[in-house]
């Protein structure tokens, strides 16, 4: 690590590193619950399946920008480790681009064709989200074993790419507890807890099987005193995945209306299972390999993107939030009149 | 040969070429929608409110394709051009970024608002909105031309190292090839849609309806094209002058110029053969090329030979350039013709409205030919003079790369062709009330619309 921080070569590589870590984060919840309600579709009646569709419809676009702002942070301020990440990943990425179409297609297309076809687009949905999150989670996978291209480096990279989709479950039947209600709430609830065993399970087993794979992963962790400071991170984990499961209990007994709890609860522990791996990963863009310092862009060319960063990233959080407070409350069908 | 760089090849233009079809519509469709919403704010007249109902359908279904198409492209450079990046990083980067930071959120944002809060906010903000949707995606014209500007015609950089450096941010911006690019390409887009319109509305035209609001589309979409056809033939003229002074081996192959000289002829049709560096079949018509090339019936013109190896293919771009020209003469020839019969509210002879239903997507056509001319014609370099393509290819092996190929290519031709199906679908089912809704939960948007029942 360059010892001097206020040298601009070394802390504007740091902020980007930062600002691709809170763009990845923000593409994983935000996409996470549209994706999530892409792999529920399937498991409820036809007629609560656009409202489902309808509670993701004004987001999904903007959802999904994070992933480019994601990449694009990559390929621009960190120049030299972008060809090699996205061609170590180059069939994961494919999968999940052709993933990402057909979801994204599907949402218009369903709506618009004939009634006897709308099944084959409601399944290209579904398949979409499903081949999108399983693509996903094994890139993290991936990412966090530094493309190691042993047998076991691929088990792991396809354990996570089983627990993402769980998660995204998770995170879509909380967000519909949020938007809709009814009969669909009801399922959406019997889902969350479904899911909600799925992922922890995943999150326990993931935390397990990284630093197995990664004696340096293991170094940071689990050596005084960072195993104290660190320990709150599992244990709050533990403790919102135990609040997210009576919350929900609450909700179907009648004895709570806070129906905002579960979703909040989960985008929390994504958020700390994010904060896990980039700690693990930190400080480098390929693990083991290459750090986000040696990967940077010239000095001069992340100063033009952080002035415009600085500026237009607020900007962007101020309408999207303006964008949710419009479609705020329960979600209504979707007329573009 | 089949290897890694032909099939990243392939990939790449089947990619962009998937791409640039749904952009091409939505940066126009966003304006004209924009004009049909602030025509019913003024005038009260509910034809451009069912006018808008109508083509807010189209928009967004193609709004979705450009998304889920873009997406793939920001992916493209690093799985299959990493030296791109390596090499040009500071240049692209910052460019790419202010498309992602400026446009894409701005559009992607208002588009649910546009969409689906007409009921939700003040007419003023969803006006607002509409504008901001169609002010994003031309404001990501702007940048994304300005890039692939500058590997056309770089300027305002130093290579250090073998990387190159940012040295004039204006400069690179507004390289040379930039404002002809631009605005070729943005008369493209509202060409496009103008034949998207006439076509769909000669298409319901043909089929019955008799609607004001069709009329009056059909109408705004035939003078739309009559007026910017012939400013494109003069920007498409401007274009190939500055490509001539910026990228003369381009311009040898698009007019299939061998051997160049003093009084060069115009080839107007023949074969192109790297073997003789001649073309077969060659129809042309002598001296004509240094004078519209130089203004001088003896000016000089380079010839491809001039240029040793560094030449691109000559037939696709020699071809490319056909028919971008024979697509324009024909808008030109419709355009003219169809709003000429319907001057003082006459209405459309059969031939011509089936005419106009065949050239629905005639601007698809030329501007993928038009790309196709400019991209191919920037070979072997992807970035002119600083890099070729061949090195920045990856270095994956060819397999992986033909099967990624396969997949996206099943994929595109699929979606094209639902596209262009629900497109024609949704056209007829506004006056076809004999079509079930496909929607369980009514959308008011099919149910009050009876656009075809005024």
């Amino acid at each position: 690590m360059p010892p001097d921080l206020t040298a601009p070569a070394a802390w504007l590589p740091l902020f980007f590193f930062v600002a691709m870590g809170i763009a990845v984060l923000s593409y994983v919840v935000l996409d996470g619950y549209d994706l999530g309600v892409g792999l529920l579709l399937n498991r409820t009646a036809d007629h609560n399946k656009d409202m489902m569709i309808a509670s993701i419809g004004p987001f999904w676009d903007a959802n999904e920008t994070w992933i480019v702002l994601g990449v694009g942070l990559l390929l621009v301020a960190f120049p030299l480790a972008h060809g090699t990440v996205l061609t170590e990943l180059y069939l994961p990425v494919t999968a999940m681009l052709i993933g990402l179409i057909l979801r994204g297609v599907s949402f218009d297309f369903r709506v618009k064709v004939n009634t006897s076809q709308k099944p084959l687009w409601n399944f290209l949905f579904y398949l979409g989200s499903l081949i999108a999150s399983v693509a996903q989670g094994v890139m993290i996978g991936r990412l966090i074993v530094g493309f190691e291209s042993g047998f076991l480096g691929w088990v792991f990279a396809f354990l996570v790419g089983i627990c993402l989709p769980a998660g995204y479950a998770l995170l879509g039947s909380t967000w519909l507890i949020l938007k809709t209600e009814g009969e669909l709430q009801k399922q959406a609830m019997g889902w969350a807890k479904v899911s909600l065993w799925l992922t922890a399970g995943g999150v326990g087993l993931v935390s397990i099987a990284t630093p197995y794979f990664s004696p340096e992963i293991m170094n940071k962790w689990f050596v005084m005193p960072n195993i104290l400071w660190l320990s709150p991170i599992p244990l709050l984990t533990a403790a919102l995945f135990l609040l997210v499961l009576k919350s929900i209990s609450a909700l179907q007994s009648g004895a709570s209306k806070k129906e905002w709890i579960p979703f909040v609860a989960v985008v929390a522990i994504f958020w700390l299972s994010f904060f896990g791996i980039a700690y693990s990963i930190f400080p480098y863009v390929i693990v083991g390999k290459m750090t986000l310092w040696q990967a940077a862009a010239a000095t001069e060319s992340l100063y033009v993107i952080f002035w415009g960063a600085i500026v237009v990233l607020p900007t962007i959080l101020i309408y999207t939030f303006y964008s949710y407070r419009v479609f705020w409350g329960k979600a209504r069908e979707l007329s573009y009149q | 040969m089949i290897d890694t760089l032909l099939l990243s090849r392939i990939q790449f233009g089947a990619n962009i070429s998937f791409h640039i079809l749904f952009p091409t519509i939505s940066i126009a469709l966003g304006w004209f929608l924009l004009y049909f919403k602030l025509q019913h704010n003024k005038t009260g007249d509910s034809s451009w409110q069912d006018a808008y109902q109508f083509w807010v359908k189209i928009f967004a279904l193609t709004f979705a394709l450009g998304v889920v198409s873009g997406i793939t492209m920001s992916f493209q450079f690093g799985t299959n051009w990493p030296g791109y990046m390596e090499v040009v990083g500071n240049i692209a980067g910052p460019l790419l970024a202010y498309e992602v930071l400026t446009a894409f959120f701005l559009e992607a944002t208002f588009l649910g608002v546009m969409l689906f809060g007409a009921k939700r906010v003040s007419q003023r903000v969803h006006t607002m909105s509409i504008f901001l949707v169609a002010f994003g995606t031309t404001l990501s014209a702007f940048w994304i031309i300005a890039l692939n500007s500058w590997m056309h015609t770089p300027q305002g950089f130093s290579m250090v190292d073998g990387r190159a450096f940012a040295d004039d941010w204006f400069a690179i911006i507004f390289n040379p090839s930039m404002p002809y690019r631009l605005l070729h390409m943005m008369v493209a887009s509202f060409l496009t849609v103008s034949f998207l319109l006439a076509g769909l509305s000669a298409y319901r035209y043909l089929r019955g309806c008799r609607a004001s609001a069709n009329h009056a589309v059909l109408r705004l979409a035939l003078t739309s094209a009559m007026i910017l056809t012939p400013v494109q033939i003069v920007l498409g003229d401007l274009h190939g002058l500055n490509t001539l002074e910026h990228q003369p081996a381009k311009l040898a192959a698009m007019e299939g110029i061998w051997e160049g000289g003093k009084g060069v002829p115009a080839v107007l049709i023949g074969i192109p053969d790297p073997k003789t560096q001649s073309n077969r079949y060659e129809v042309s018509i002598p001296k004509l090329a240094s004078f519209y090339l130089t203004h001088d019936w003896n000016g000089e013109v380079k010839g491809l030979n001039d240029f040793g190896d560094k030449i691109p293919p000559v037939a696709p771009v020699f071809f490319a350039f056909r028919i971008m020209v024979g697509i324009g003469l024909l808008m030109l020839l419709a355009s003219w013709l169809g709003r000429w019969q319907l001057r003082g509210g006459r209405e459309l002879p059969h031939w011509m409205a089936k005419g106009l239903v065949l050239m629905t997507f005639s601007g698809w056509i030329g501007v993928l030919a038009g790309w196709y001319v400019t991209e191919i014609g920037r070979q072997p370099y992807l970035v002119t003079g600083v890099l070729t393509t061949a090195e920045a290819v990856t270095k994956l092996p060819t397999g992986m790369v033909l099967s990624s190929l396969l997949a996206y290519l099943a994929v595109y031709v699929g979606l094209l062709f639902a596209y262009i199906w629900v497109v024609f679908y949704l056209t007829r089912k506004v006056d076809d009330k004999s079509i079930a809704q496909p929607s369980i939960i009514p959308t008011s948007a099919s149910t009050t619309n009876p656009l075809g029942a005024q």
